[in-house]
């Protein structure tokens, strides 16, 4: 009898690892062929130089690194992708923030406001990126013109090297508001409704509720977007891609480590060079993010 | 009703207003854009904001010049791949990780882990040497091939799986069903969500990406939307009409999917926040 069960068993347990394994299979493979072998060829690939014509990888050891410690490009992409990271972060979160706690209530519109702050978030940002820039247009452009009409000068938006980068990271917050709007309002939505009853009989502001109540509640999930966010942001490609020629005069001051990767691997064809670019990218989420991780004790509360 | 409660409520529509005017706006100066001359879109004195009539040739000519129907052919193609791609492969393994016990489920679970901590970017010269090795560049199975499995799509369906109660396995195996049978017959339709959620991330994602398409599919043949336009803006630096022209028509049929579609795309990605 215990032999016979024993048996079962074995037999289902068997099966359950079968399918556990074959269903996981597709997934683990692919995930082996495209990242995780990749991972390890980039960093190899970094120890060589190439791209001189016939000549192929020649080995270089950390030549590229020594070579990136002394690129002034480099440490201006490295700065200019800190720049943006801290500015699209805060400022698109505060926005979203602002925008969901207004909406979180018996607000008129509440839906139709939603679908309208999402909208930029189903845009290429090729192409957004390339009515901003006819917007910043220095001649032309309707941000000019309404500067004029107010009576002030020209601002060269995408041009100067003092003001391009905020015109970029204009483009990057308006792009990410509605998606973490969305996020933070699923959060708000979930604290219950006697916490706020309860601050309503203490006589609290609405101000000071909003901090003593609304913001510890919502940790966890502004936690999660603010991870998030600096993530992508420290990413960011397209919109300077699409909006800075590498002849512009504000390339220097805005040219992304993504950007600077791109460059370096497929239009120069020092993929080498490439890759150590893009390890240092590696280097540089991961610290950002360990960093959070660490901090988040201080400040995220779950329930 | 109080006059500040009034004054309060007002002021809240009018911040919600002043947001909402500056997310369109683009989009309107887009489409204005597009159907004037290129005289009335550089026109300082006086500055033109409707176009004295409505002209479609910009738009013929951007069509003349870029075979648009591939691009849409490809994009689509892309997009309806990776999504079957992701959903199948990712709800597979979501499912064994969420409810199967098998050795080395964890080590394999860290694996999604750890993909999705690495920026992409650290994938792309591999991933491009392997097409080109295979001599798959410029087709459509380039566009999908980053995206054949999908570590997120299988850490968000995990999220999904794990929210189902246990007692409906008991019940589907009581009832003879093999764990193949339980997975796509009872726990498979109860995701149904989290599947669209993950569609409509597939979809953004693809439609969206720059740079894998510019690098992988270089011939004009082969390129995506995304990829198209800037070829396009280098090729018309100065003619914004037609440059608008062009971003229209490459907007255009997300943003009426999105139009259909806004309340499972709001609510897909509401949701699932919550689970990531």
């Amino acid at each position: 009898m215990s032999k016979e069960h024993g048996r079962a068993f074995r037999s289902q347990t068997l099966s359950e690892w079968l399918w556990g394994w074959f269903l996981i299979a597709p997934t683990i493979v692919g995930l082996i062929v495209l990242n995780i072998v990749p991972i390890g060829q980039t960093a190899y690939l970094s120890l060589f130089k190439s791209g001189d014509f016939g000549k192929g990888n020649v080995y270089v050891g950390f030549d590229n690194y020594r070579k990136m410690a002394h690129d002034p490009q480099v440490w201006h992409a490295l700065g200019n992708t800190l720049l943006y990271a801290l500015l699209v972060v805060p400022l698109s979160i505060a926005f979203a923030m602002l925008v969901a706690v207004l909406l979180n209530g018996k607000t008129r519109g509440k839906s139709l406001y939603r679908t309208v702050y999402f909208i930029p978030m189903v845009a290429a940002p090729a192409a957004v990126t390339m009515v901003w820039k006819w917007l910043y247009n220095e001649h032309f452009g309707l941000l000019n013109y309404g500067l004029s009409r107010l009576g002030m000068s020209a601002v060269d938006w995408t041009t100067d090297p003092n003001v391009a980068m905020f015109s970029i990271a204009v483009i990057g917050i308006w792009s990410v508001v509605g998606y973490n709007m969305v996020l933070l309002l699923a959060g708000l939505q979930e604290i219950p409704r006697d916490f706020y009853e309860a601050s309503d009989i203490d006589g609290a502001g609405k101000l000071q509720r909003f901090f003593v109540i609304t913001l510890p509640l919502v940790s966890p999930t502004l936690f999660f977007v603010v991870v998030t966010s600096m993530i992508q942001a420290m990413q960011v490609f397209d919109v300077i891609y699409m909006m800075i020629e590498v002849t512009n005069p504000a390339y220097d001051h805005t040219v992304s480590l993504v950007y600077l990767f791109y460059n370096n691997a497929f239009k120069y064809f020092n993929k080498g060079y490439g890759s150590a670019i893009v390890m240092l990218l590696l280097v540089l989420i991961l610290i950002v993010t360990a960093i959070q991780m660490k901090v988040q004790k201080k400040w995220v509360q779950y329930l | 009703m109080t006059a500040s409660h009034r004054f309060s409520r007002i002021l809240v529509q009018a911040i919600l207003l002043a947001g909402g005017f500056a997310m369109v706006l683009p989009f309107l100066w887009m489409a204005l854009t597009s159907f004037k001359t290129a005289t009335e879109s550089t026109s300082m004195n006086p500055f033109v904001i409707f176009p004295s009539d409505w002209k479609w040739e910009n738009y013929t000519e951007v069509l003349r010049q870029y075979d648009f129907v591939r691009l849409y052919w490809n994009t689509f193609a892309m997009m309806a791949l990776r999504i079957v791609c992701s959903l199948l492969f990712s709800a597979m393994a979501a499912y064994a990780f969420a409810r199967l016990k098998f050795p080395g489920r964890s080590l394999f679970f860290g694996l999604v882990l750890f993909q999705m901590m690495v920026p992409t970017q650290i994938f792309i010269i591999p991933q491009y040497l392997m097409v080109d090795a295979l001599g798959m560049r410029n087709t459509i199975f380039a566009l999908v091939f980053p995206g054949l499995v999908s570590a997120f799509g299988t850490f968000l369906l995990r999220q999904f799986f794990m929210g189902l109660p246990k007692e409906l396995e008991e019940a589907a195996k009581l009832d003879g069903c093999s764990i193949g049978q339980t997975f796509v017959r009872v726990m498979l339709p109860l995701v149904r969500s989290g599947l669209v959620a993950l569609g409509i991330f597939t979809a953004l994602f693809a439609f969206k990406d720059l740079m894998w398409p510019m690098i992988v599919n270089t011939s004009a043949d082969a390129a995506t939307l995304s990829s198209a336009l800037a070829k396009i803006q280098s090729a018309y630096s100065v003619h914004y009409p037609q440059l608008m022209a062009a971003a229209v028509l490459a907007i255009w049929p997300m943003l009426l999917v999105y139009v259909i579609f806004q309340k499972q795309f709001i609510e897909g990605i509401a949701t699932s926040g919550g689970k990531l």
